[in-house]
């Protein structure tokens, strides 16, 4: 049996910020929930089931939270699924919930995905010392760094890149009232002369620790009618690979690249780049722009900085990236997948207010986690699928 | 000997939470020595307050103030307490219904045996002598057989300063394992070896070596024993301290990929500045004292340039 047309009918997102002291976790959820099902014209009544997604429980020190949320996110008497893939979990819970829609298993859809990042520290959950291995570990920037480098020495990029993306990202940001950092002064200048972390990665080169939540309601054909604006969901994918295989490539990821193949498939894209209106890309240091334009297929392997260089992914370029402001600008890990999975809905239903690219038909949400081995991906439409 | 290798390892934080205004406002009463719960929309009062009204799922604010005494409507005896508990000596987890409340909380009851506790006893809060906006301020409950009923009345002033969070430390006491294979891996680092394993299907050379082969699941069996020189496929520059972290930045953290293996380990490159270690570089183990070795990859102090030209890109690129 044919998949059911799924559609995103209402999207609602936190004002993210370093530190929400002022609501607990579950009101954090609300707050995006109650904004999502304000858009779609829903109340928690008319949800059949509802999946959450957050990173690893050590990042709040709470294990299993669906727990002690269920009744919170209004799951009495309801399904309540968790889904959990690192970094892309936030994409997945959103693929698991249309799963249930186009299987015709419910109608209406409520998936959210959550950080509450100040109640601990990022940095210190993902760096704890294994015994009798070398404590050399350092954070994500601290895991991902090295294969920024053999990036820029594969493709012989210039090593301003990822500065214009950090600037370009940032300035976005502006344009998007929910964003977490809003620095009107960032240029590829100040970009390059902020202090070097991880070297090659700078300091604004780096997404910021974030408090945050995002919310979608997912329908079915027959609801998606009473929408003014319905995202359609033109094709999703998962993928994984072993982080330790032997020769893995660590800068363009074969799981990424078969997802990325198999999402344009189904949705019967043959050239991305001129066929795709707009990306939420998943950016959590700013050299994942060109590696990830290049593991998606918009440009040939080594020819990803091109695009980024020439201005390409601006804005107002052949392919606008992250015109919300992206991860760099606000990363609630366990929400940043689902937030790229939701502007992307935002932008197919013209929705995307100040940072909206004129005439988005079709857009890209992309998220990925661990140690580049779990991708997740959809592509939504402002059309209705004809496949 | 034990076939495998095994290390305490203890994860220990002190999270905080937020507690948004409802449980903040519970709290704050605690600290007041008052409990605060909520009427929901059907009615019922209860301690402490959910969040959100289960029916209406609005954010709950009709709040109550409820006695300090009630009935315990079940519970179970714990004979021997663990670090962490409300109590250090045997006493009972009680579900008590506060007087003016329709739904019970659970906390422990002081009592010396469980003869002296049965459901309908009636029970007082023991209020913690000092007081700082958390669920331990209620120390316990104690019986009061003969304490008059209350009810619950409408919520007054709290004062100032409501509380906003809590500090919730968190330790979790672990033993690691490592594999039969790691395990062997690191006798051999003890004795000043290097031994990898190469998967029988694939071909590749693992170290440290896996159960299986990550490529194709095959049981990996052949040993082989690995050189202690290398190159520097990849590497970053650690600029930024952290909580946790054990050594001091800057340090480079580098792939080193062992003459003869198939995959590279991260390790730790000094005896040259930082800004001048580069891709292909080639390295070698650099050994702590003898009298310092124990099983574990630390053994080795570092890896050192070894003064060789750079390897070729070709050489090491498919490893990036």
């Amino acid at each position: 049996m044919a998949k059911q047309p799924a559609a995103i009918v209402g999207v609602g997102q936190t004002h993210h910020r370093a530190k929400r002291e002022d609501v607990s976790m579950a009101g954090l959820c609300r707050e995006a929930i109650d904004r999502a099902l304000a858009d779609a014209n829903v109340s928690l009544d008319d949800i059949d089931a509802i999946v959450v997604g957050k990173a690893p429980d050590l990042f709040e020190g709470v294990m299993m939270p669906e727990l002690f949320l269920a009744e919170s996110l209004g799951a009495a008497g309801k399904p309540l699924l968790r889904v959990h893939t690192a970094g892309s979990v936030g994409g997945s819970t959103a693929i698991v919930a249309a799963s249930l829609v186009q299987a015709g298993v419910h109608k209406r859809v409520l998936t959210v995905a959550y950080e509450k990042q100040s109640e601990s520290n990022a940095m210190w959950a993902l760096s704890v010392p294994v015994p009798f291995n070398m404590p050399v570990h350092a954070g994500a920037g601290g895991y991902f760094a090295p294969h920024v480098r053999s990036y820029i020495r594969r493709s012989g990029a210039p090593t301003h890149v990822g500065a214009i993306v950090a600037a370009k990202d940032r300035q976005n940001a502006l344009k998007n009232p929910y964003a977490h950092l809003r620095n009107p002064d960032t240029t590829v200048e100040s970009v390059l002369a902020s202090q070097v972390l991880w070297d090659p990665i700078r300091y604004d080169e780096t997404c910021p620790s974030s408090d945050g939540a995002c919310a979608m309601v997912i329908v079915d054909e027959d609801t998606a009618a009473a929408s003014p604006n319905p995202a359609w969901i033109h094709g999703t994918v998962m993928r994984s690979e072993a982080t330790t295989a032997a020769e893995r490539d660590q800068v363009n990821p074969q799981a990424g690249r078969d997802a990325a193949a198999y999402l344009w498939k189904q949705a019967g894209i043959t050239d991305p780049l001129a066929e795709i209106d707009a990306a939420e890309i998943y950016v959590p240091f700013s050299w994942f722009e060109p590696m990830w334009l290049e593991n998606l297929g918009f440009t040939a392997e080594g020819e990803g900085w091109k695009l980024t260089e020439s201005g390409g992914t601006a804005m107002d370029g052949r392919l606008p990236v992250n015109c919300s402001g992206g991860v760099l600008s606000s990363n609630p890990i366990g929400a940043s997948g689902m937030l790229r999975f939701g502007e992307a809905a935002l932008q197919v239903r013209g929705a995307a207010g100040e940072h909206q690219v004129d005439g988005a038909r079709k857009a890209l949400g992309h998220a990925y986690g661990g140690g580049s081995q779990f991708f997740a991906m959809w592509l939504v439409g402002a059309d209705k699928p004809s496949n | 000997m034990s076939r495998t290798l095994s290390a305490p390892v203890t994860v220990a934080f002190d999270y905080t939470r937020s507690t948004g205004p409802v449980l903040g406002r519970f709290l704050t009463g605690l600290r007041e020595k008052r409990v605060v719960g909520v009427r929901t929309s059907e009615g019922r009062v209860v301690v402490p307050p959910p969040e959100f009204d289960p029916v209406t799922h609005q954010q709950v604010d009709d709040f109550v103030e409820v006695a300090d005494t009630g009935t315990v409507t079940s519970w179970t005896w714990v004979p021997e307490p663990v670090e962490g508990q409300p109590l250090d000596r045997p006493f009972a987890f009680a579900l008590v219904t506060l007087d003016g409340a329709d739904a019970p909380m659970v906390h422990a009851l002081d009592v010396s045996s469980p003869d002296q506790v049965r459901t309908g006893m009636r029970v007082r809060v023991r209020w913690a002598e000092e007081r700082v906006g958390a669920i331990t301020d209620v120390a316990c409950f104690e019986p009061a057989e003969d304490a008059p009923t209350g009810s619950a009345i409408e919520l007054g002033d709290l004062g100032a300063n409501p509380v906003t969070g809590v500090v919730t430390p968190v330790e979790l006491d672990y033993q690691y394992a490592a594999s039969p294979e790691e395990s062997a891996f690191y006798r051999a680092i003890a004795e000043g070896r290097i031994i990898g394993q190469r998967c029988p299907a694939c071909g590749k050379v693992y170290v440290p070596p896996r159960s299986a082969c990550p490529a194709d699941g095959t049981p990996t069996t052949d040993e082989v024993e690995l050189s202690h020189t290398g190159t520097v496929t990849t590497f970053c520059i650690v600029n930024v301290p952290f909580l946790g972290q054990r050594i001091t930045p800057p340090y480079v953290s580098a792939y080193v990929l062992l003459d003869g293996a198939d995959i590279a380990f991260l390790h730790l490159i000094l005896d040259i500045p930082a800004e001048e270690v580069r891709m292909g570089m080639r390295v070698k183990a650099v050994w702590k004292p003898r009298e310092e070795w124990g099983t574990t990859i630390e053994n080795i102090s570092h890896f050192s340039p070894t003064g060789e030209p750079d390897a070729d890109y070709d050489t090491y690129k498919h490893h990036l």
